[in-house]
Protein backbone atom coordinates (compact mmCIF):
# COMPACT_ATOMS: atom_id res chain seq x y z
CA UNK A 1 0.00 0.00 0.00
CA UNK A 2 1.19 3.11 -0.74
CA UNK A 3 1.15 6.44 1.95
CA UNK A 4 -2.84 6.79 1.94
CA UNK A 5 -4.69 3.84 1.36
CA UNK A 6 -6.43 4.20 -2.32
CA UNK A 7 -9.96 3.31 -3.09
CA UNK A 8 -9.36 -0.43 -4.28
CA UNK A 9 -7.21 -1.02 -1.08
CA UNK A 10 -10.40 -0.01 1.05
CA UNK A 11 -11.90 -2.41 -0.93
CA UNK A 12 -10.26 -5.41 -0.70
CA UNK A 13 -9.91 -4.81 3.10
CA UNK A 14 -13.33 -5.33 3.52
CA UNK A 15 -13.75 -8.18 1.53
CA UNK A 16 -10.59 -9.53 2.84
CA UNK A 17 -12.59 -8.94 6.58
CA UNK A 18 -15.18 -11.02 5.46
CA UNK A 19 -13.12 -14.18 3.79
CA UNK A 20 -11.26 -14.38 6.65
CA UNK A 21 -14.24 -15.14 8.87
CA UNK A 22 -15.83 -17.56 6.15
CA UNK A 23 -12.51 -18.92 5.98
CA UNK A 24 -12.40 -19.35 10.17
CA UNK A 25 -9.33 -17.58 10.45
CA UNK A 26 -9.69 -15.91 13.41
CA UNK A 27 -6.72 -15.14 14.58
CA UNK A 28 -5.99 -12.91 11.54
CA UNK A 29 -9.44 -11.22 11.59
CA UNK A 30 -8.94 -10.54 15.18
CA UNK A 31 -5.65 -8.94 14.52
CA UNK A 32 -7.40 -6.57 12.40
CA UNK A 33 -9.29 -4.85 14.72
CA UNK A 34 -7.56 -2.01 16.63
CA UNK A 35 -7.24 -2.21 20.40
CA UNK A 36 -10.15 -0.08 21.14
CA UNK A 37 -12.45 -1.59 18.74
CA UNK A 38 -16.04 -2.69 18.78
CA UNK A 39 -17.62 -5.71 16.82
CA UNK A 40 -21.51 -4.45 17.00
CA UNK A 41 -24.92 -6.10 15.82
CA UNK A 42 -27.60 -3.88 17.05
CA UNK A 43 -31.12 -5.16 18.28
CA UNK A 44 -33.43 -2.70 16.52
CA UNK A 45 -33.42 -0.95 13.15
CA UNK A 46 -31.75 2.64 13.58
CA UNK A 47 -30.42 1.91 17.20
CA UNK A 48 -27.88 4.31 17.80
CA UNK A 49 -27.44 3.75 21.11
CA UNK A 50 -25.32 0.50 22.13
CA UNK A 51 -24.69 1.58 25.53
CA UNK A 52 -28.09 1.93 27.07
CA UNK A 53 -30.44 -0.39 24.38
CA UNK A 54 -30.06 -3.93 23.90
CA UNK A 55 -27.68 -5.27 20.78
CA UNK A 56 -27.32 -8.48 19.87
CA UNK A 57 -23.97 -7.94 20.90
CA UNK A 58 -21.62 -5.57 21.51
CA UNK A 59 -17.79 -6.65 21.87
CA UNK A 60 -14.67 -5.20 22.71
CA UNK A 61 -11.59 -7.11 21.65
CA UNK A 62 -11.72 -8.55 24.98
CA UNK A 63 -15.39 -10.25 24.38
CA UNK A 64 -14.48 -11.16 20.65
CA UNK A 65 -11.19 -13.12 22.14
CA UNK A 66 -13.67 -15.34 24.12
CA UNK A 67 -16.28 -16.18 21.47
CA UNK A 68 -12.62 -16.75 19.49
CA UNK A 69 -11.13 -19.04 22.35
CA UNK A 70 -14.20 -20.70 22.60
CA UNK A 71 -14.84 -22.41 19.23
CA UNK A 72 -11.94 -23.81 19.82
CA UNK A 73 -12.74 -25.10 22.45
CA UNK A 74 -13.55 -29.16 22.86
CA UNK A 75 -16.68 -28.02 25.72
CA UNK A 76 -18.11 -25.92 22.84
CA UNK A 77 -20.79 -28.67 22.19
CA UNK A 78 -22.92 -26.16 20.60
CA UNK A 79 -20.18 -26.54 18.03
CA UNK A 80 -20.38 -30.05 17.13
CA UNK A 81 -21.07 -30.08 14.46
CA UNK A 82 -19.43 -26.69 13.75
CA UNK A 83 -20.57 -24.13 12.07
CA UNK A 84 -20.11 -22.69 8.59
CA UNK A 85 -20.70 -19.24 7.24
CA UNK A 86 -20.95 -17.53 4.00
CA UNK A 87 -20.68 -13.81 3.03
CA UNK A 88 -21.38 -12.74 -0.16
CA UNK A 89 -20.72 -9.31 -0.47
CA UNK A 90 -22.08 -6.20 -3.16
CA UNK A 91 -19.28 -4.20 -3.52
CA UNK A 92 -18.48 -1.63 -0.79
CA UNK A 93 -19.14 2.16 -1.26
CA UNK A 94 -16.87 4.60 0.65
CA UNK A 95 -19.37 6.57 2.28
CA UNK A 96 -16.93 9.04 3.97
CA UNK A 97 -13.28 9.39 3.46
CA UNK A 98 -10.94 11.64 5.97
CA UNK A 99 -7.46 11.14 4.33
CA UNK A 100 -5.82 13.30 6.48
CA UNK A 101 -6.92 11.96 9.35
CA UNK A 102 -6.89 8.64 7.98
CA UNK A 103 -9.99 7.61 9.03
CA UNK A 104 -12.65 5.89 6.43
CA UNK A 105 -16.47 4.50 6.73
CA UNK A 106 -17.40 1.77 4.30
CA UNK A 107 -21.12 0.25 3.91
CA UNK A 108 -21.37 -3.07 2.33
CA UNK A 109 -24.95 -4.52 1.78
CA UNK A 110 -23.93 -8.64 1.71
CA UNK A 111 -26.02 -11.75 2.11
CA UNK A 112 -25.33 -13.76 5.26
CA UNK A 113 -25.51 -17.85 5.26
CA UNK A 114 -24.86 -19.80 8.67
CA UNK A 115 -25.11 -23.57 8.12
CA UNK A 116 -24.81 -26.54 11.23
CA UNK A 117 -25.47 -29.73 10.12
CA UNK A 118 -28.90 -29.98 8.41
CA UNK A 119 -30.32 -26.43 9.58
CA UNK A 120 -28.97 -23.24 7.79
CA UNK A 121 -30.33 -19.55 8.29
CA UNK A 122 -29.68 -16.33 5.51
CA UNK A 123 -29.79 -12.97 6.59
CA UNK A 124 -29.72 -9.67 4.55
CA UNK A 125 -27.36 -7.38 6.17
CA UNK A 126 -25.56 -4.27 6.04
CA UNK A 127 -22.00 -4.14 7.25
CA UNK A 128 -20.84 -0.32 8.15
CA UNK A 129 -16.66 0.01 8.94
CA UNK A 130 -14.69 2.58 10.34
CA UNK A 131 -11.64 1.94 9.27
CA UNK A 132 -8.52 3.79 10.41
CA UNK A 133 -4.69 4.39 9.03
CA UNK A 134 -2.16 4.08 10.58
CA UNK A 135 1.07 2.21 10.27
CA UNK A 136 0.94 1.94 6.88
CA UNK A 137 -2.13 -0.13 7.16
CA UNK A 138 -5.79 -0.14 7.21
CA UNK A 139 -7.98 -1.58 10.84
CA UNK A 140 -11.07 -1.52 11.75
CA UNK A 141 -11.82 0.67 15.12
CA UNK A 142 -15.88 -0.28 14.36
CA UNK A 143 -17.48 -3.15 12.69
CA UNK A 144 -21.67 -2.24 12.64
CA UNK A 145 -23.45 -5.01 11.35
CA UNK A 146 -27.59 -3.87 10.63
CA UNK A 147 -29.52 -6.99 10.01
CA UNK A 148 -32.36 -6.42 8.12
CA UNK A 149 -35.04 -8.56 10.26
CA UNK A 150 -32.57 -7.49 13.75
CA UNK A 151 -36.06 -7.48 15.75
CA UNK A 152 -37.15 -10.74 14.30
CA UNK A 153 -37.55 -14.22 16.85
CA UNK A 154 -33.89 -15.41 15.72
CA UNK A 155 -32.47 -18.48 16.46
CA UNK A 156 -29.05 -18.93 18.12
CA UNK A 157 -26.44 -17.25 15.30
CA UNK A 158 -22.99 -18.50 16.18
CA UNK A 159 -20.35 -16.99 13.78
CA UNK A 160 -19.99 -13.44 12.77
CA UNK A 161 -21.77 -11.61 10.53
CA UNK B 1 -55.96 -40.00 18.13
CA UNK B 2 -57.01 -38.06 21.20
CA UNK B 3 -55.03 -40.24 24.21
CA UNK B 4 -54.91 -36.88 26.82
CA UNK B 5 -58.24 -34.61 25.83
CA UNK B 6 -60.47 -36.99 27.78
CA UNK B 7 -58.33 -39.27 29.97
CA UNK B 8 -57.29 -37.53 33.21
CA UNK B 9 -55.69 -40.92 34.26
CA UNK B 10 -52.98 -40.36 31.60
CA UNK B 11 -51.99 -37.38 31.80
CA UNK B 12 -52.05 -37.52 36.11
CA UNK B 13 -49.58 -40.56 35.14
CA UNK B 14 -46.95 -38.39 33.19
CA UNK B 15 -46.04 -36.90 36.48
CA UNK B 16 -44.69 -39.23 39.06
CA UNK B 17 -43.22 -37.40 42.08
CA UNK B 18 -39.92 -37.78 41.25
CA UNK B 19 -39.62 -38.54 37.31
CA UNK B 20 -42.14 -37.32 34.28
CA UNK B 21 -42.80 -39.15 31.03
CA UNK B 22 -41.10 -37.65 27.76
CA UNK B 23 -44.51 -36.69 26.53
CA UNK B 24 -45.22 -33.74 28.74
CA UNK B 25 -42.32 -32.07 26.57
CA UNK B 26 -42.80 -34.07 23.19
CA UNK B 27 -46.45 -34.66 22.61
CA UNK B 28 -48.59 -32.17 20.49
CA UNK B 29 -51.85 -33.32 22.13
CA UNK B 30 -50.00 -32.34 25.25
CA UNK B 31 -48.72 -29.29 24.30
CA UNK B 32 -52.11 -28.53 22.87
CA UNK B 33 -53.63 -29.32 26.44
CA UNK B 34 -51.01 -26.84 28.26
CA UNK B 35 -52.23 -24.08 26.21
CA UNK B 36 -55.94 -24.70 27.12
CA UNK B 37 -55.26 -25.48 30.83
CA UNK B 38 -52.13 -24.83 32.35
CA UNK B 39 -51.58 -21.64 30.13
CA UNK B 40 -55.33 -20.15 30.79
CA UNK B 41 -55.97 -21.29 34.39
CA UNK B 42 -53.03 -19.93 36.04
CA UNK B 43 -51.82 -16.01 35.98
CA UNK B 44 -49.38 -15.42 33.01
CA UNK B 45 -47.03 -12.40 32.30
CA UNK B 46 -48.45 -9.98 29.90
CA UNK B 47 -46.75 -6.95 29.94
CA UNK B 48 -45.36 -3.91 32.20
CA UNK B 49 -47.37 -1.11 32.68
CA UNK B 50 -43.99 1.53 31.56
CA UNK B 51 -44.99 0.46 28.38
CA UNK B 52 -48.40 1.76 28.27
CA UNK B 53 -47.87 4.82 30.20
CA UNK B 54 -50.52 7.10 28.53
CA UNK B 55 -54.22 6.49 27.54
CA UNK B 56 -54.67 4.73 24.29
CA UNK B 57 -51.12 3.19 24.28
CA UNK B 58 -51.39 -0.57 23.55
CA UNK B 59 -48.97 -3.74 22.66
CA UNK B 60 -49.83 -6.71 21.00
CA UNK B 61 -49.00 -10.64 22.15
CA UNK B 62 -50.09 -13.79 22.27
CA UNK B 63 -51.02 -15.89 25.47
CA UNK B 64 -52.04 -19.62 24.90
CA UNK B 65 -51.93 -19.32 20.85
CA UNK B 66 -54.69 -16.36 21.80
CA UNK B 67 -53.75 -12.89 20.23
CA UNK B 68 -54.12 -10.35 22.54
CA UNK B 69 -54.11 -6.24 23.41
CA UNK B 70 -53.07 -4.75 26.35
CA UNK B 71 -54.38 -1.03 26.81
CA UNK B 72 -54.46 1.72 28.48
CA UNK B 73 -58.06 3.13 28.67
CA UNK B 74 -59.07 6.41 29.42
CA UNK B 75 -59.78 5.80 32.78
CA UNK B 76 -56.16 5.04 33.77
CA UNK B 77 -56.89 1.55 34.04
CA UNK B 78 -55.24 -1.28 31.93
CA UNK B 79 -57.34 -3.82 29.83
CA UNK B 80 -56.40 -7.04 28.43
CA UNK B 81 -58.77 -7.92 25.11
CA UNK B 82 -58.96 -10.55 22.86
CA UNK B 83 -57.60 -9.17 19.69
CA UNK B 84 -60.06 -10.10 17.20
CA UNK B 85 -63.09 -7.89 15.66
CA UNK B 86 -66.60 -9.06 16.48
CA UNK B 87 -67.17 -8.72 13.00
CA UNK B 88 -65.70 -11.24 11.00
CA UNK B 89 -62.82 -12.63 13.12
CA UNK B 90 -60.52 -9.21 11.74
CA UNK B 91 -57.20 -9.65 14.16
CA UNK B 92 -57.47 -5.92 14.91
CA UNK B 93 -54.62 -4.42 15.59
CA UNK B 94 -51.44 -5.37 14.09
CA UNK B 95 -48.88 -3.00 15.28
CA UNK B 96 -46.72 -5.04 18.20
CA UNK B 97 -47.14 -1.40 19.86
CA UNK B 98 -48.72 1.99 19.73
CA UNK B 99 -51.18 4.30 20.48
CA UNK B 100 -54.89 3.43 19.43
CA UNK B 101 -56.32 7.16 20.43
CA UNK B 102 -59.63 6.94 21.76
CA UNK B 103 -60.75 3.60 19.54
CA UNK B 104 -59.84 0.73 18.01
CA UNK B 105 -60.89 0.80 14.00
CA UNK B 106 -60.77 -2.90 11.98
CA UNK B 107 -59.22 -2.39 9.16
CA UNK B 108 -61.81 -4.86 6.88
CA UNK B 109 -65.12 -3.25 7.52
CA UNK B 110 -64.78 0.02 9.81
CA UNK B 111 -66.01 -1.55 13.19
CA UNK B 112 -64.61 0.66 15.86
CA UNK B 113 -64.08 -0.09 19.51
CA UNK B 114 -63.61 2.21 22.51
CA UNK B 115 -60.01 1.08 24.36
CA UNK B 116 -62.27 -0.80 27.01
CA UNK B 117 -63.65 -3.16 23.93
CA UNK B 118 -67.41 -1.70 23.90
CA UNK B 119 -68.45 -1.21 20.30
CA UNK B 120 -69.23 2.68 19.47
CA UNK B 121 -69.54 2.30 15.38
CA UNK B 122 -70.70 0.26 12.72
CA UNK B 123 -70.93 1.88 9.20
CA UNK B 124 -74.65 1.59 7.88
CA UNK B 125 -75.65 0.33 11.07
CA UNK B 126 -79.30 0.65 10.09
CA UNK B 127 -78.84 -2.46 8.03
CA UNK B 128 -78.72 -4.68 10.80
CA UNK B 129 -82.00 -3.62 12.18
CA UNK B 130 -84.68 -6.44 12.81
CA UNK B 131 -81.30 -8.88 13.22
CA UNK B 132 -80.28 -10.52 16.11
CA UNK B 133 -76.81 -8.22 16.51
CA UNK B 134 -76.40 -8.21 19.99
CA UNK B 135 -76.40 -4.71 21.98
CA UNK B 136 -73.32 -5.45 23.56
CA UNK B 137 -71.29 -6.75 20.94
CA UNK B 138 -68.08 -5.54 21.70
CA UNK B 139 -64.13 -7.11 21.72
CA UNK B 140 -63.73 -9.84 24.28
CA UNK B 141 -62.10 -8.64 27.32
CA UNK B 142 -60.20 -10.86 29.93
CA UNK B 143 -61.66 -10.42 33.24
CA UNK B 144 -58.81 -11.34 35.70
CA UNK B 145 -56.06 -9.05 35.50
CA UNK B 146 -54.30 -7.98 37.85
CA UNK B 147 -50.76 -5.40 38.18
CA UNK B 148 -48.48 -5.76 40.63
CA UNK B 149 -45.97 -2.97 40.95
CA UNK B 150 -46.16 -2.55 37.33
CA UNK B 151 -46.36 -6.00 36.14
CA UNK B 152 -49.51 -7.22 34.29
CA UNK B 153 -50.69 -10.80 35.01
CA UNK B 154 -53.86 -12.31 33.28
CA UNK B 155 -55.94 -15.72 33.57
CA UNK B 156 -57.25 -16.37 30.62
CA UNK B 157 -59.66 -18.72 32.09
CA UNK B 158 -63.31 -16.96 33.77
CA UNK B 159 -63.10 -18.23 36.82
CA UNK B 160 -60.01 -19.70 38.73
CA UNK B 161 -57.46 -19.25 41.56
CA UNK B 162 -56.86 -15.53 42.52
CA UNK B 163 -53.84 -13.79 42.20
CA UNK B 164 -52.74 -13.69 45.57
CA UNK B 165 -53.51 -17.26 45.98
CA UNK B 166 -51.83 -17.96 42.99
CA UNK B 167 -48.10 -16.37 43.81
CA UNK B 168 -48.38 -16.17 47.65
CA UNK B 169 -45.13 -15.13 49.09
CA UNK B 170 -43.15 -15.53 45.62
CA UNK B 171 -43.97 -12.08 44.99
CA UNK B 172 -41.54 -10.83 47.39
CA UNK B 173 -39.02 -11.08 44.35
CA UNK B 174 -40.68 -8.62 42.18
CA UNK B 175 -41.05 -6.38 45.32
CA UNK B 176 -36.92 -6.62 45.50
CA UNK B 177 -36.97 -5.76 42.07
CA UNK B 178 -38.73 -2.53 42.38
CA UNK B 179 -37.48 -1.65 45.39
CA UNK B 180 -33.95 -1.10 43.94
CA UNK B 181 -35.38 2.06 42.37
CA UNK B 182 -35.01 4.56 45.06
CA UNK B 183 -38.47 5.95 43.74
CA UNK B 184 -40.02 2.47 44.07
CA UNK B 185 -40.54 1.91 40.64
CA UNK B 186 -39.49 0.28 37.46
CA UNK B 187 -39.65 1.08 33.65
CA UNK B 188 -38.81 -0.66 31.10
CA UNK B 189 -36.23 0.66 28.53
CA UNK B 190 -33.55 -0.68 26.06
CA UNK B 191 -35.47 -2.65 23.91
CA UNK B 192 -35.78 -6.40 23.94
CA UNK B 193 -34.10 -9.39 22.78
CA UNK B 194 -36.14 -12.31 20.84
CA UNK B 195 -34.42 -15.67 21.09
CA UNK B 196 -36.74 -18.75 19.36
CA UNK B 197 -35.64 -21.82 21.03
CA UNK B 198 -36.21 -25.11 19.06
CA UNK B 199 -37.34 -26.79 21.96
CA UNK B 200 -40.20 -27.33 24.56
CA UNK B 201 -40.81 -24.23 26.66
CA UNK B 202 -40.48 -26.75 30.27
CA UNK B 203 -36.87 -26.95 29.18
CA UNK B 204 -35.68 -23.03 29.63
CA UNK B 205 -38.44 -23.11 32.41
CA UNK B 206 -36.63 -25.67 34.41
CA UNK B 207 -33.15 -24.72 33.53
CA UNK B 208 -33.68 -21.44 35.59
CA UNK B 209 -32.77 -22.69 38.68
CA UNK B 210 -30.75 -25.80 37.85
CA UNK B 211 -27.44 -25.44 39.49
CA UNK B 212 -25.93 -28.77 38.59
CA UNK B 213 -25.19 -27.60 34.71
CA UNK B 214 -23.34 -24.30 35.06
CA UNK B 215 -20.22 -25.00 35.30
CA UNK B 216 -20.59 -28.09 32.58
CA UNK B 217 -22.75 -26.85 29.92
CA UNK B 218 -20.91 -23.00 30.17
CA UNK B 219 -17.22 -24.99 31.00
CA UNK B 220 -16.46 -22.92 27.06
CA UNK B 221 -18.26 -19.64 28.00
CA UNK B 222 -17.77 -18.83 31.49
CA UNK B 223 -14.87 -21.35 31.92
CA UNK B 224 -13.06 -19.60 29.10
CA UNK B 225 -14.07 -15.93 30.92
CA UNK B 226 -12.82 -16.58 34.30
CA UNK B 227 -9.41 -17.95 32.27
CA UNK B 228 -9.26 -14.92 29.87
CA UNK B 229 -9.01 -12.66 33.08
CA UNK B 230 -6.52 -15.38 35.50
CA UNK B 231 -3.30 -13.66 36.35
CA UNK B 232 -4.35 -9.89 36.31
CA UNK B 233 -3.39 -7.83 38.90
CA UNK B 234 -6.02 -7.67 41.87
CA UNK B 235 -5.97 -4.03 41.81
CA UNK B 236 -7.02 -4.05 38.26
CA UNK B 237 -10.47 -2.96 37.52
CA UNK B 238 -12.49 -6.32 36.44
CA UNK B 239 -13.98 -5.61 32.90
CA UNK B 240 -18.33 -5.51 33.49
CA UNK B 241 -18.60 -8.55 30.66
CA UNK B 242 -15.85 -10.95 33.30
CA UNK B 243 -17.73 -10.12 36.33
CA UNK B 244 -20.41 -10.79 34.65
CA UNK B 245 -20.13 -14.03 32.82
CA UNK B 246 -17.37 -15.65 35.04
CA UNK B 247 -19.22 -16.33 38.12
CA UNK B 248 -21.67 -18.75 36.02
CA UNK B 249 -18.50 -21.14 36.16
CA UNK B 250 -18.45 -21.12 39.78
CA UNK B 251 -18.24 -24.77 41.42
CA UNK B 252 -20.69 -27.47 42.90
CA UNK B 253 -20.29 -25.69 46.71
CA UNK B 254 -21.15 -22.42 45.76
CA UNK B 255 -24.23 -23.28 43.81
CA UNK B 256 -25.24 -25.56 46.68
CA UNK B 257 -24.84 -23.12 49.31
CA UNK B 258 -27.21 -20.76 47.26
CA UNK B 259 -29.76 -22.57 48.17
CA UNK B 260 -33.14 -22.82 46.41
CA UNK B 261 -37.12 -21.69 47.81
CA UNK B 262 -40.33 -23.26 46.29
CA UNK B 263 -43.85 -21.38 46.41
CA UNK B 264 -47.34 -23.51 45.95
CA UNK B 265 -47.83 -23.58 42.35
CA UNK B 266 -44.67 -24.05 40.71
CA UNK B 267 -42.79 -21.15 42.04
CA UNK B 268 -39.57 -20.74 43.08
CA UNK B 269 -36.29 -19.10 43.69
CA UNK B 270 -32.46 -20.02 43.97
CA UNK B 271 -30.48 -17.81 45.56
CA UNK B 272 -31.37 -18.12 48.94
CA UNK B 273 -28.53 -16.99 50.62
CA UNK B 274 -26.86 -15.15 47.87
CA UNK B 275 -26.08 -15.25 44.11
CA UNK B 276 -23.78 -15.14 40.93
CA UNK B 277 -24.85 -11.49 41.40
CA UNK B 278 -23.21 -11.18 44.69
CA UNK B 279 -20.09 -9.39 44.54
CA UNK B 280 -20.56 -6.90 41.26
CA UNK B 281 -18.84 -3.77 41.89
CA UNK B 282 -20.22 -1.32 43.61
CA UNK B 283 -22.13 2.37 42.18
CA UNK B 284 -21.53 4.79 44.73
CA UNK B 285 -23.78 7.51 43.32
CA UNK B 286 -26.78 4.85 43.37
CA UNK B 287 -26.51 3.21 47.05
CA UNK B 288 -26.11 6.95 48.68
CA UNK B 289 -29.47 7.53 46.25
CA UNK B 290 -31.02 4.07 47.83
CA UNK B 291 -29.69 5.50 51.35
CA UNK B 292 -31.12 8.78 50.74
CA UNK B 293 -34.45 7.39 49.91
CA UNK B 294 -34.66 4.68 51.82
CA UNK B 295 -32.86 4.86 55.10
CA UNK B 296 -29.77 2.99 55.60
CA UNK B 297 -30.49 -0.18 56.94
CA UNK B 298 -33.60 -0.63 54.68
CA UNK B 299 -30.96 -0.13 52.19
CA UNK B 300 -28.88 -2.90 52.71
CA UNK B 301 -31.37 -5.24 53.25
CA UNK B 302 -32.71 -4.59 49.43
CA UNK B 303 -29.32 -4.49 48.52
CA UNK B 304 -28.33 -7.91 49.91
CA UNK B 305 -30.94 -9.30 48.64
CA UNK B 306 -29.47 -11.23 45.35
CA UNK B 307 -31.65 -13.93 44.31
CA UNK B 308 -30.87 -15.77 41.07
CA UNK B 309 -33.70 -16.74 38.97
CA UNK B 310 -36.91 -16.33 40.36
CA UNK B 311 -39.48 -18.11 38.27
CA UNK B 312 -43.32 -17.24 38.30
CA UNK B 313 -44.50 -20.29 37.05
CA UNK B 314 -44.96 -20.82 33.71
CA UNK B 315 -44.34 -17.67 31.72
CA UNK B 316 -42.00 -15.44 33.84
CA UNK B 317 -38.84 -15.26 35.13
CA UNK B 318 -36.90 -12.70 36.59
CA UNK B 319 -33.74 -11.59 37.67
CA UNK B 320 -33.77 -8.80 40.69
CA UNK B 321 -30.25 -8.07 41.34
CA UNK B 322 -29.31 -7.10 37.71
CA UNK B 323 -33.23 -5.77 36.44
CA UNK B 324 -33.64 -8.25 33.36
CA UNK B 325 -36.99 -10.54 33.07
CA UNK B 326 -37.64 -13.32 30.60
CA UNK B 327 -40.68 -13.81 29.31
CA UNK B 328 -41.47 -17.48 28.02
CA UNK B 329 -44.03 -17.88 25.40
CA UNK B 330 -44.27 -21.11 24.28
CA UNK B 331 -45.32 -21.75 20.17
CA UNK B 332 -45.39 -25.22 19.69
CA UNK B 333 -44.16 -28.42 21.62
CA UNK B 334 -40.87 -28.18 20.33
CA UNK B 335 -40.36 -24.14 19.77
CA UNK B 336 -41.04 -21.65 22.12
CA UNK B 337 -39.84 -17.67 21.88
CA UNK B 338 -37.80 -16.49 24.95
CA UNK B 339 -37.73 -12.34 25.35
CA UNK B 340 -35.62 -10.61 27.33
CA UNK B 341 -35.83 -6.72 28.22
CA UNK B 342 -34.47 -4.71 30.82
CA UNK B 343 -35.39 -2.00 33.59
CA UNK B 344 -34.43 1.24 34.23
CA UNK B 345 -34.66 1.63 38.03
CA UNK B 346 -35.96 5.16 38.29
CA UNK B 347 -34.00 7.52 39.96
CA UNK B 348 -31.04 5.57 39.80
CA UNK B 349 -28.00 6.52 37.60
CA UNK B 350 -27.70 4.93 33.76
CA UNK B 351 -24.66 3.14 35.06
CA UNK B 352 -27.48 0.74 36.36
CA UNK B 353 -29.30 0.63 33.15
CA UNK B 354 -25.75 -0.11 31.58
CA UNK B 355 -25.68 -3.08 33.74
CA UNK B 356 -28.30 -4.59 33.41
CA UNK B 357 -28.23 -4.33 29.03
CA UNK B 358 -24.72 -5.66 29.23
CA UNK B 359 -26.17 -8.99 31.07
CA UNK B 360 -28.61 -9.07 29.05
CA UNK B 361 -26.80 -9.14 25.70
CA UNK B 362 -24.10 -10.97 27.12
CA UNK B 363 -26.39 -13.48 28.41
CA UNK B 364 -29.72 -13.64 26.84
CA UNK B 365 -28.86 -12.61 23.27
CA UNK B 366 -29.49 -14.72 20.06
CA UNK B 367 -25.88 -14.16 20.04
CA UNK B 368 -25.09 -14.89 23.44
CA UNK B 369 -22.44 -17.59 23.68
CA UNK B 370 -23.92 -18.35 27.20
CA UNK B 371 -27.09 -18.57 25.48
CA UNK B 372 -25.51 -21.35 22.51
CA UNK B 373 -24.18 -23.29 25.42
CA UNK B 374 -28.29 -23.43 26.96
CA UNK B 375 -29.90 -23.88 24.03
CA UNK B 376 -27.52 -26.51 22.38
CA UNK B 377 -28.70 -28.71 25.61
CA UNK B 378 -32.17 -28.36 25.44
CA UNK B 379 -31.90 -28.86 21.91
CA UNK B 380 -30.35 -32.55 22.44
CA UNK B 381 -32.96 -33.13 25.02
CA UNK B 382 -36.00 -32.54 22.30
CA UNK B 383 -33.99 -35.07 20.08
CA UNK B 384 -32.74 -37.19 23.07
CA UNK B 385 -36.00 -37.56 24.63
CA UNK B 386 -36.54 -40.11 20.99
CA UNK B 387 -34.70 -42.69 22.07
CA UNK B 388 -36.34 -45.91 22.98
CA UNK B 389 -35.44 -47.85 26.27
CA UNK B 390 -36.39 -45.02 28.78
CA UNK B 391 -39.03 -42.97 28.81
CA UNK B 392 -38.83 -40.97 31.68
CA UNK B 393 -36.67 -38.07 32.86
CA UNK B 394 -35.35 -38.28 36.63
CA UNK B 395 -35.68 -35.46 38.91
CA UNK B 396 -34.62 -37.45 41.86
CA UNK B 397 -31.52 -35.12 43.32
CA UNK B 398 -32.33 -34.61 46.82
CA UNK B 399 -36.07 -36.08 46.63
CA UNK B 400 -37.75 -36.39 49.92
CA UNK B 401 -41.44 -37.92 49.87
CA UNK B 402 -42.07 -35.25 52.44
CA UNK B 403 -41.94 -32.12 50.72
CA UNK B 404 -44.90 -33.09 48.26
CA UNK B 405 -47.45 -31.61 50.91
CA UNK B 406 -45.39 -28.72 51.99
CA UNK B 407 -46.90 -25.24 50.55
CA UNK B 408 -43.46 -23.35 51.42
CA UNK B 409 -39.87 -24.58 51.21
CA UNK B 410 -35.86 -24.22 51.29
CA UNK B 411 -33.55 -26.57 50.22
CA UNK B 412 -30.27 -27.26 49.10
CA UNK B 413 -29.28 -25.20 46.04
CA UNK B 414 -28.38 -28.22 43.82
CA UNK B 415 -31.51 -30.28 44.70
CA UNK B 416 -33.89 -30.70 42.16
CA UNK B 417 -36.96 -29.45 44.46
CA UNK B 418 -37.38 -26.88 41.90
CA UNK B 419 -38.67 -28.86 38.97
CA UNK B 420 -40.69 -31.23 40.86
CA UNK B 421 -42.65 -28.48 42.47
CA UNK B 422 -42.95 -27.00 39.14
CA UNK B 423 -45.05 -30.67 37.96
CA UNK B 424 -46.76 -30.65 40.98
CA UNK B 425 -48.06 -27.17 39.80
CA UNK B 426 -48.69 -28.95 35.95
CA UNK B 427 -50.56 -31.39 37.18
CA UNK B 428 -52.77 -29.50 39.26
CA UNK B 429 -53.91 -27.02 36.59
CA UNK B 430 -54.04 -29.81 33.56
CA UNK B 431 -56.40 -31.68 35.13
CA UNK B 432 -59.32 -30.95 36.87
CA UNK B 433 -58.39 -30.26 40.25
CA UNK B 434 -56.98 -26.87 38.97
CA UNK B 435 -60.08 -25.68 37.30
CA UNK B 436 -61.91 -25.02 40.27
Amino acid sequence: MSARPTIADIVRFVKHEARLIDEKRFEEWYDLFTDDAYYWVPAAPGQNDPLLHNSLAYEDKLLLRLRIERLKSPLAYSQQPASRCLHVLQEPDIEKADADRGEYLTRTPFIYTEAKADDSQRYAATAWHTLVWSHDRLRIRLKRVDILNCDAMLPSIQLFL
Amino acid sequence: MARYRDDAGALERLIEADRVHRDVYTDPEVFQLEMERLWSRTWIYVGHASQVPSAGDFITLDIAAKPLIMVRHSDGAIRVLMNRCAHKGTKLVSALAGNAGKTFRCPYHAWTYRTDGSLINIPLKDGYSGTRLESNLGLAGVKSVETYRGFVFARLAEDGIGFRDYFGDSLSSIDNLADRSPEGELELAGGCLRFLHNCNWKMFVENLNDTMHPMIAHASSAGIAKKLWEGQPADRPKPMAIEQIAPFASDYKFFDEMGVRVYAHGHSFSGVNFSIHSSYSSVPEYEQAMQRAYGEERARKILGTVRHNTVYYPSLTIKGAIQSIRVCRPLAADKTLLESYTFRLKGAPDALLQRTVTYNRLINSPMSVVGHDDLHCYRAIQEGLAAQGNEWVNLQRNFDPAEVDAAELTANGTSDISMRNQFRAWREFMTASGSQ
